[in-house]
């Protein structure tokens, strides 16, 4: 044992030997520094950080524009929204007279009503149906293959297609009794009618996707347990699977209803530029064959772009227009909100 | 058709009686003989190739304590990780010893709901004031099931490196590193050929050795297991099982398992877990052979879990 | 009835289950007889336009004003012999790709990017107020952006955005007055990025957290881990979300015909900064301007034209995105 005259003296040299000898730095062969130099290992490159920012902008431009969206709209409809207007039917200005706000928007609001619930009833039944029948049976492949393509065809059509479509299929002698008949014989071809069927072409492939999700999703158990029980195919679906994917139903029928509420071409084109104006004799019915107007072609007929310059009533009625779609949308997420599962055994 | 044979002998389970008790075989070589909470285990001999090498701490946890959303799962746990030794932390399920490995790396803080208390030390330095992406690195980890990426096997393993560094290696200088880390991994010899297979086309025993050669090319310090050999074959296991080994003098591991067995070939020190408790924690012959703890002895002895 | 193991015969076994597997199949070929109808309908009816005109309806080389070719079509004399079908709709078709390829570029890196923000580093109150904001952006009618638009935007342009000279320097081709193919393709990005940031971050949740934990345990930063595993794996729903983008772009009529001026001018590169203030005439706005035309059978037939290349091209981006979606699946565990 020897002391170190300069060192801390006897009780440094007994705390030296006490503790255990520093053991040598094992040397791992460092494989990758031959790939990589220290100074390009980098937590964060500049690609990354660059990345990063552009994420964080896109974002933050994101809550903007839509925040910029909605205030806006807002503002603009409540100056110029006044609540009696809702409930007045709108007053046909002649071309001379100036623009004001006089008139309401009762028509526009029942026509879209209608038209929904229009769209939303011939739809429902065809697009279940098809979902269905695609899931449960697809027989034989190569038809239920086309139907496949063929609803994915209607689902990326413009509806200014299906409109120009209906327009020309809807204005053949044979189909008058769904819309007014002029005396030469000529088939006037707008009406509800028309437009709620043609409209309906757009919610199908929503539902007919939701619905098809939703029986697929349910496990093959339970479709064995009701064979099992001796119930042939179609009571099975009608009792068990059906019922079962009634959520998902419901699901697409709500984003085809906003998205039939939202549509315009198809009304523009298919609907007149009218006040409800029913045609025909039978009570219910004359509404549903006579031309009208949504709110969606209110909005385009009074904003310059349309026949009256009258953006006070566009504002207005954009306003409405987007609270029945917030509306809407609030109920899709209601419904399909997640449930844990209830099919977890 | 000949004469029916006769059934076979129908053997009779009497419930009632009493079991007889089989006498551990004599252990050589151990200090203790152990008598009460001798297991079975300890009669075959463990596979150690070579003595236990110099050990020098890498890591090292100061009463660690992790909680979910306010109940806790890892409670003032205690212990060192050490280069050149080979650390199981087994217990049942729900222990918390898989909590405890992801803690590590500080992967539990991807949960929201986690908090962590206590002080996790890596070279002496706190975890948490090293830039995660560099403790990572530094810490890999192997995961239950084989997660390879939806890429080619080159790919996978270069990726660490790769996706570390401001410059793109080229393929050719990534290539030697690509193929020592295979190497190491012991699965060069399989994939040789093409290394531009997909990975995910591969057996789970050659993913699971994939993965752990995809964090062995970044040349990790530390490597934590988690049940790596829960999802393989015993042949895949054994494979690991000396890989392992052979890695235990270059990198600190730490496996956590709940098959005894398998920490009694493997481990060096044995921390013992239950509800989130470290109940025992010491070398491995003295935790299977002599455990101090009640516990540890009806855990050891498959008492429970 | 005889039972036989094994092997049965699949089908309805009785006369109910027959009865309803007919009739919901007459219903699944109601909407294939629609399409059916739909597409040979238009075809017939745009044929003369077609033929009249042959390759140069959509050659790009064949000169025409289309403003005047439609009045003239509109002006055509009753009978039949003497309709006039001259068209050269290429101002259109290049008017349409311009808006169209524009605003789905800046409209899918934008939504990465956005989706990225969303599902990884966007903090939890931003987070949970964007969804439902980004949903409510989908629903928007596209009769509202176009009255913001042709409120807001245009006046926008026009006032602040082109200066006197600008406007000088076209003056006797065309007219700037904010109207534009640039106001089209700027709102037609914002409609169409919503649709697209949803299906991205669905399809980023997704990926599996294994493949997520392990590259994050590998020490790679959160960006990296995110793009070159999560992003990569959900390359096929990003092509699929692009491809309904496009479709959804080619289709807008309404909000295009009332921003980009309804002229048939070609804007040209060329021109420098003044080229994005340019007026132009998408082929769905073209439709929607002239409905009123369709009594007249040559005009009604030309526009029948331009629906079957509408209906054409979005057939054709069906297939596309199927195929593209097939090709990049080869690599990915997704079961789809």
């Amino acid at each position: 044992m020897s002391t170190h005259a300069t060192g801390g003296g006897r009780a440094a040299a007994l705390r030296r030997r006490l503790q255990p000898p520093r053991l040598p730095r094992p040397r791992l062969p460092r494989r990758d520094r031959g790939v990589l130099k220290k100074e390009e290992i980098v937590p964060w490159s500049l690609g990354d950080k660059i990345g990063l920012a552009a994420a964080w902008f896109c974002g933050l431009l994101l809550c903007a524009i839509a925040g910029a969206i909605v205030i806006y709209m807002l503002v603009r409809g409540l100056q110029y929204l006044s609540v009696q207007a809702l409930f007045q039917h709108p007053v046909i200005l002649s071309t001379t007279q100036s623009t004001g706000t006089a008139g309401g928007y009762l028509d526009p609001i029942e026509g879209t009503l209608i038209l929904t619930a229009l769209g939303t009833l011939i739809a429902l039944p065809i697009g279940v149906g098809t979902a269905v029948w695609l899931s449960e049976y697809g027989r034989p492949a190569w038809l239920a293959r086309a139907v496949e393509s063929g609803v994915e065809i209607v689902a990326g059509t413009p509806t200014i297609v299906l409109a120009i479509f209906g327009l020309l299929v809807f204005t053949q002698g044979a189909f008058g009794f769904l819309s007014f008949t002029a005396e030469g014989g000529a088939v006037f071809g707008r009406s509800f009618f028309i437009a709620g069927i043609m409209m309906s072409l757009i919610a199908i492939p929503l539902i007919v996707g939701a619905t098809r999700e939703a029986l697929q999703s349910i496990p093959a158990h339970v479709r064995e347990a009701s064979y099992a029980l001796g119930k042939d195919k179609i009571s099975t679906i009608r009792r068990v699977l059906l019922p079962a994917s009634r959520k998902g139903i419901a699901t697409g029928t709500t984003l085809g209803m906003g998205r039939i509420a939202g549509d315009t071409a198809i009304v523009v084109l298919l609907l007149g530029a009218t006040p409800i104006e029913p045609q025909g004799d039978i009570p219910v019915l004359r509404v549903l064959q006579g031309t009208g107007s949504t709110l969606t072609s209110y909005v385009y007929n009074n904003s310059p772009a349309g026949e009256g310059n009258a953006p006070q009533k566009a504002y207005a009625a954009a306003f409405v227009l987007l609270i029945l779609v917030i509306v809407m949308n609030f109920v899709v997420d209601l419904v399909s909100r997640r449930r844990s599962d209830p099919w977890a055994r | 058709m000949g004469p029916l044979k006769k059934p076979p002998p129908v053997r009779r389970i009497v419930v009632d009686e009493e079991p007889t008790i089989v006498e551990p075989p004599k252990r050589n070589g151990t200090t203790e003989a152990a008598k009460s909470g001798a297991s079975g285990l300890l009669s075959a001999p463990r596979k150690r190739e070579g003595k236990r090498g110099k050990v020098r701490e890498r890591m090292r946890t100061d009463a660690l304590g992790v909680a979910y959303a306010g109940k806790p799962a890892v409670k003032a746990v205690s212990l060192t990780v050490n280069q050149g030794e080979v650390l199981g932390l087994i217990g049942p399920s729900g222990c918390g010893k898989t909590t405890l490995l992801r803690s590590l790396n500080r992967l539990v803080d991807q949960t929201p709901t986690a908090s962590r208390s206590g002080s996790i030390l890596i070279d002496d330095q706190d975890v948490d004031l090293l830039d995660v992406t560099e403790l990572r690195r530094q810490v890999g980890m192997v995961f239950q099931q084989p997660n390879p990426f939806p890429m080619s096997v080159f790919d996978n393993v270069a990726y660490g490196i790769r996706e570390r560094g401001s410059r793109r290696p080229s393929r050719a200088a990534l290539r030697p590193a690509v193929e020592e880390a295979l190497d190491r991994a012991g699965l060069l010899e399989e994939v040789k050929d093409n290394l531009s297979h997909p990975a995910l086309r591969l057996s789970g025993g050659q993913q699971q050795r994939l993965c752990i050669a995809r964090s062995l090319a970044v040349n990790p310090e530390v490597l934590l297991l988690d049940e790596p050999c829960s999802a393989l074959d015993p042949r895949s296991t054994s494979l690991i099982e000396e890989l392992i080994m052979s890695l235990r003098s270059e990198i600190a591991i730490v496996i956590v398992t709940h098959n005894l067995q398998q920490a009694y070939r493997v481990a060096d020190r044995v921390a013992f877990m239950y509800l989130g408790d470290l109940v025992e924690y010491g070398d491995a012959d003295q935790v299977f052979g002599a455990p101090k703890a009640k516990r540890t002895r009806e855990y050891v002895s498959g008492g429970f879990g | 009835m005889r039972r036989r193991f094994g092997l049965q015969k699949a089908g309805p076994r009785n006369r109910s289950d027959q009865r309803a597997e007919l009739l919901l199949g007459a219903l699944a070929c109601i909407v294939l007889a629609l399409i059916a109808g739909m597409i040979i309908f238009v075809f017939e009816k745009a044929w003369p336009s077609f033929s009249h005109n042959g390759l140069d309806w959509f050659s790009p080389f064949a000169g025409g004003n289309v403003d005047d070719e439609l009045v003239a079509i509109f002006q055509s004399p009753s009978d039949a012999s003497n309709y006039v079908y001259e068209m050269h709709a290429w101002s259109l078709i290049y008017a349409t790709i311009l808006i169209t390829a524009t605003a789905v570029v800046i409209s899918t890196v934008f939504a990465v990017l956005s989706a990225m923000f969303i599902v990884e580093f966007a903090p939890q109150p931003i987070r949970r107020l964007l969804e439902p904001v980004v949903r409510l952006l989908a629903a928007v009618p596209s009769v509202i952006y176009g009255l913001i638009g042709i409120l807001v935007v245009v006046k926008f342009f026009n006032e602040h955005l082109i200066t006197q000279s600008a406007r000088d320097s076209v003056a006797g081709v065309a007219a700037l007055n904010g109207f534009s193919w640039g106001v089209g393709a700027l709102i037609l990005t914002v409609m169409i990025t919503p649709i697209m940031i949803a299906i991205v971050v669905d399809a980023l949740r997704a990926v599996p957290v294994s493949w997520r934990e392990g590259s994050v345990s590998l020490g790679v930063n959160r960006w990296r881990a995110l793009w070159t595993v999560s992003v990569r794996a959900a390359r096929p729903a990003i092509v699929a979300a692009a491809v309904l983008a496009t479709a959804r772009a080619l289709g807008e009529a309404i909000m295009l015909s009332m921003v980009t001026g309804s002229v048939g001018f070609q804007p040209n590169p060329i021109d420098g900064l003044i080229f994005f203030v340019e007026p132009a005439r998408p082929l769905a706005a073209t439709i929607v301007d002239n409905a009123e035309g369709l009594s007249v059978v040559p005009f009604a037939q030309t526009l029948y034209a331009f629906a079957a290349v509408l209906l054409v091209s979005a057939a054709f981006l069906s297939f596309t995105g199927w195929y593209i979606r097939r090709r990049l699946r080869r690599y990915t565990l997704s079961p789809i």
